[in-house]
């Protein structure tokens, strides 16, 4: 058991405390919106902010969570108003099939938090995330007009 | 846990499973007839492709599987072309293959690979719009007593002309369901699309950046289990034995169960109990013969077939040994592309729920109706007791058109936990070890340059896998794979662009037990490699500039022609490059269309390569949906320069070595070239979008390497040569 603050929601988590948060947001709280996809912290796919940092969920236990403030891809958006990283998303097409946006989103989010105008070099070395599909040239513009919005 | 109702549920079931299964029954006439067919929530059904409801929501059918491509977007578009519907209220849904079955395949097919989703399709779908405007225009003019011919229809309002009266689809859907479909109906003229060639918005953005999209992964069906499985590592080996007992006591732990003769799952509460408990099973496995291959032997074997005497003859004309025996100059050199694995960001996954009188299955597939085949091969159920829900799918690429495997393990886990639906979900680790491999091959080429250093014969001699004699044995022609010469063959689809007055083509087939699939390109990745680099190569030997050398060689292909005219000039081939900044070319045409790039590279330390840009070029025929197209584009780009610079799956006593991306890499935002889309539909016929373009990334970067360093790599990837991508 562990008690964990989801989205501006105290949550009770009935897990192993070594449980990946990962494991926990998506099975115990039913947040599917972070996604797996390698479960060692290599593709991004599982990007969440814990007190406003992206962090790799997958390789984050419960136990390290607790106590903290965590965001998911279903709590970007305040109050129905899509956070500018979504909306530059939206304005740009940036999704192919989509599966590793989530990540993206959450990692350009935690990147805009630190760096309001981030150069090209900026995105270069803190944008990690795979996606296979390919959206490189759109995440790059998105980023650039989120910044600007 | 909570519980959410998986969306893709309430979209998939068109018709009420009541419904469907009352069709099966009484062998449903449909699509057209008198009685009407409804949807779900009552709406009625003009024709197979289009539901209309009171609120004039258009709901457009679409059959093949949406995975990025943007598939589902451009054939809404193209219905909604005919059916001059208002855009901003359409809708779309898939049928399931079930429904399918018991309509007679009214929707065609399902499957989705080749690049064929829009250029297979567009003439059906096109006509199920059209048939339905027809339709729903008459209604209106039955209604006002007035001929049909007096009516017209745009935005979904119909107007009658001479008194100025308008009604709107939603309006007259229920009358427009209860006539008599035309026979014939005429398609518009190209010139006069509206909706056709513009680069509306995709259909299916916003549910993605909200995490709202419900993928194959993300299903939840109440009362659910979830399961982990390892089949064994050694492809063709099976299970000796584990033991159930070290786990049955784990929390969580409900079942340890035999999958087929090959794997083991573990089914839990939830995956990660399943997955963890799977890591603790003791499990003896019985490799079999397989274990003594490494990717040495398999290599061994493919060099041997480089001068076998027995080969398939893929293309031919004159007499390319005699021409080399001539030739003043001789050129030769071998290639040899490597197996890759797909790695879509979505682990392979699918949700089965079976009981005796009822198996339905939920997943990811490029392919509804093989995946409803696999649902009955497994469950042993007639096709009325069987039904497949299509998800929306984290990625492709390939890999889940041609095998339904995992859709069998499923059922296979679920039959053994009856009442109860069992997701199954495989880890990387299983997707990287249990893919279905873009073939390795390797090619010996041999040019031959007369005095005047004109290329007189070539003789391309391909050795290795077969994709067709693993998926697809009954469409082998007389043994010979056709597919093995995808951008080889002297015409149809797949045409090579050169004319070589002596010229052979052939194939040593070395099959491997490396299971093959059809992965984004498909063959005409490694041919593009061989052909377009060795071009260079024979320009390069005959002392000319790579795109006059090719120009004399292509008179005869004017499509081939423009699309690489199109990128030179753009690129400014022939005009002095940045400092530091080289320039390589290719082209082919790839599954119907022409494609082209002009790759600019820099290379610094002698292997740090940066690929500053590619100009690259389609020729589709029609350009349905334009930005998606170059999303396409500089997407493919990203799959096959991750493949050149990264991928490969290597072979140690029988099992693949790379279990993961920190063995299996794949490009990052900052390798990514700026990537520049010239998309010239010339019409008359039409191409691929997808996969077309990803064989020009890989040798137009090659042959720029080349210009940068004057050295001439092989074999791939290039990571195996120190070379990095920066």
């Amino acid at each position: 058991m562990a008690r964990l603050t989801i989205n501006g929601r105290s949550l009770e988590v009935n897990v192993d405390p070594s449980t990946p948060l990962l494991w926990a947001i998506r099975e115990q709280v039913g947040l599917t919106g972070t996604k797996y996809g390698c479960g060692v912290a290599l593709c991004g796919a599982c990007t969440v902010h814990v007190d406003g940092m992206a962090v790799r969920s997958c390789v984050m236990t419960v136990s390290s969570a607790v106590g903290k403030q965590i965001t998911t891809i279903e709590g970007l958006a305040a109050n129905g108003v899509l956070h500018k990283v979504q909306k530059a998303w939206v304005d740009n097409e940036v999704p192919q099939c989509g599966y590793c946006q989530s990540g993206m989103i959450m990692a350009v989010a935690g990147l805009l938090k630190d760096k309001p105008r981030p150069t090209d070099a900026d995105i270069d070395a803190s944008i990690t995330n795979i996606c296979r599909c390919g959206t490189f040239q759109q995440v790059r513009e998105a980023i650039h007009a989120a910044a600007k919005a | 846990m909570i519980t959410q109702t998986p969306k893709v549920g309430r979209r998939s079931f068109i018709i009420g499973s009541a419904a469907v299964g009352a069709g099966l029954a009484l062998g449903l006439k449909i699509p057209f007839g008198a009685s009407v067919v409804r949807a779900q929530d009552g709406s009625p059904e003009i024709t197979a492709w289009v539901v209309i409801r009171p609120d004039d929501t258009v709901v457009i059918r679409i059959a093949r599987s949406e995975m990025g491509q943007g598939t589902l977007t451009g054939l809404a578009q193209m219905v909604a072309e005919e059916l001059e519907c208002d855009w901003s209220k359409v809708t779309t849904e898939y049928p399931t293959p079930g429904q399918s079955v018991a309509r007679k395949r009214a929707w065609g097919d399902f499957s989705t690979g080749g690049s064929r989703g829009i250029r297979d399709s567009h003439q059906y779908v096109r006509q199920g719009g059209a048939t339905a405007r027809v339709m729903l225009v008459q209604a209106a003019a039955d209604a006002w007593g007035v001929p049909a011919s007096e009516c017209s229809a745009a935005n979904s309002v119909i107007t009658h002309k001479p008194s100025g009266r308008t009604t709107t689809y939603g309006k007259v859907a229920e009358a427009a369901a209860k006539l008599t479909p035309p026979a014939n109906v005429s398609l518009k003229d190209p010139k006069d699309w509206k909706l056709i060639g513009k680069s509306v918005k995709r259909l299916d953005t916003m549910d993605k950046l909200t995490g709202m999209q419900v993928y194959g992964a993300d299903l939840k069906l109440p009362g659910m289990l979830n399961a982990a499985i390892k089949d064994c590592p050694v492809f063709g080996g099976k299970v000796k034995s584990f033991e159930a007992a070290k786990v049955t006591g784990i929390p969580g732990v409900r079942h340890v169960v035999p999958v087929g003769d090959s794997a083991v799952a573990v089914v839990a509460d939830t995956w990660w109990q399943a997955k963890t408990a799977l890591d603790a099973l003791p499990i003896v496995w019985d490799e079999g013969p397989n274990a003594q291959v490494s990717s040495a032997t398999i290599a061994e074997m493919l060099k041997a077939g480089l001068d076998a005497e027995q080969a398939f003859v893929g293309n031919q004309n004159g007499d390319a040994k005699a021409a080399i025996a001539g030739a003043v100059k001789k050129i030769e050199a071998v290639y040899a592309y490597p197996f890759q694995n797909h790695a879509p960001m979505e682990p392979m996954n699918a949700t089965a729920k079976y009981t005796p009188d009822r198996c339905e299955v939920w997943g990811p597939t490029q392919n509804g109706e093989a995946a409803f085949a696999a649902v009955l091969d497994a469950s042993g159920l007639p096709a009325d007791k069987c039904e497949f829900y299509k998800v929306h799918l984290g990625g492709g690429f390939g890999r889940r058109v041609a095998y339904q495997d995992y859709v069998t393990q499923a059922v296979l886990i679920a039959k053994q936990v009856p009442g109860t639906p069992v997701k199954l979900l495989w880890t990387r680790e299983e997707d990287m070890l249990h893919g279905r491999y873009h073939p390795v091959m390797q090619c010996k080429l041999v040019g031959a340059l007369d005095a005047s250093n004109n290329l007189t014969g070539l003789h391309m001699r391909l050795s290795g896998q077969s994709i067709l004699s693993a998926v697809r044995p009954a469409a082998l022609q007389d043994g010979k794979d056709p597919l093995t010469f995808q951008g080889l063959n002297a015409t149809g689809d797949f045409a090579i662009g050169y004319t070589i007055p002596n010229l052979l083509i052939d194939h040593a087939m070395r099959n491997t037990h490396v299971p093959p699939g059809f992965w984004r390109g498909v063959n005409i990745n490694q041919n593009a490699i061989f052909l377009e680099c060795f071009v260079d190569e024979l320009a390069h030997a005959a002392g000319q500039d790579a795109l006059e050398f090719r120009r004399k060689l292509m008179s005869k292909h004017p499509k081939h022609l423009a699309v690489l005219n199109a990128v030179a000039d753009r690129a400014g081939w022939g005009k002095p490059a940045p400092r530091g900044v080289y320039r390589g070319l290719a082209q082919m045409m790839s599954f119907n269309s022409y494609v082209a790039a002009c790759a600019e590279v820099s290379v610094t330390a002698g292997n740090k390569v940066k690929v500053h840009r590619i100009v690259a070029a389609t020729d589709p025929g029609y350009a349905v949906n334009p930005a998606q197209i170059e999303r396409q584009i500089a997407g493919s780009f990203v799959y096959g320069l991750s493949a050149l610079f990264m991928e490969e799956c290597t072979v140690k006593a029988g099992r693949i070595e790379q279990t993961n991306f920190h063995a299996y890499d794949s490009m990052r935002i900052a390798q990514m070239p700026k990537v520049e889309s010239i998309i010239m539909p010339s019409g008359g016929f039409w191409g691929g979008v997808g996969e077309p373009t990803i064989c020009v990334a890989a040798p137009a970067v090659l042959n720029a390497f080349f210009a940068a360093t004057g050295k001439r790599i092989r074999t791939f990837p290039l990571k195996n040569h120190g070379v990095q991508m920066v």
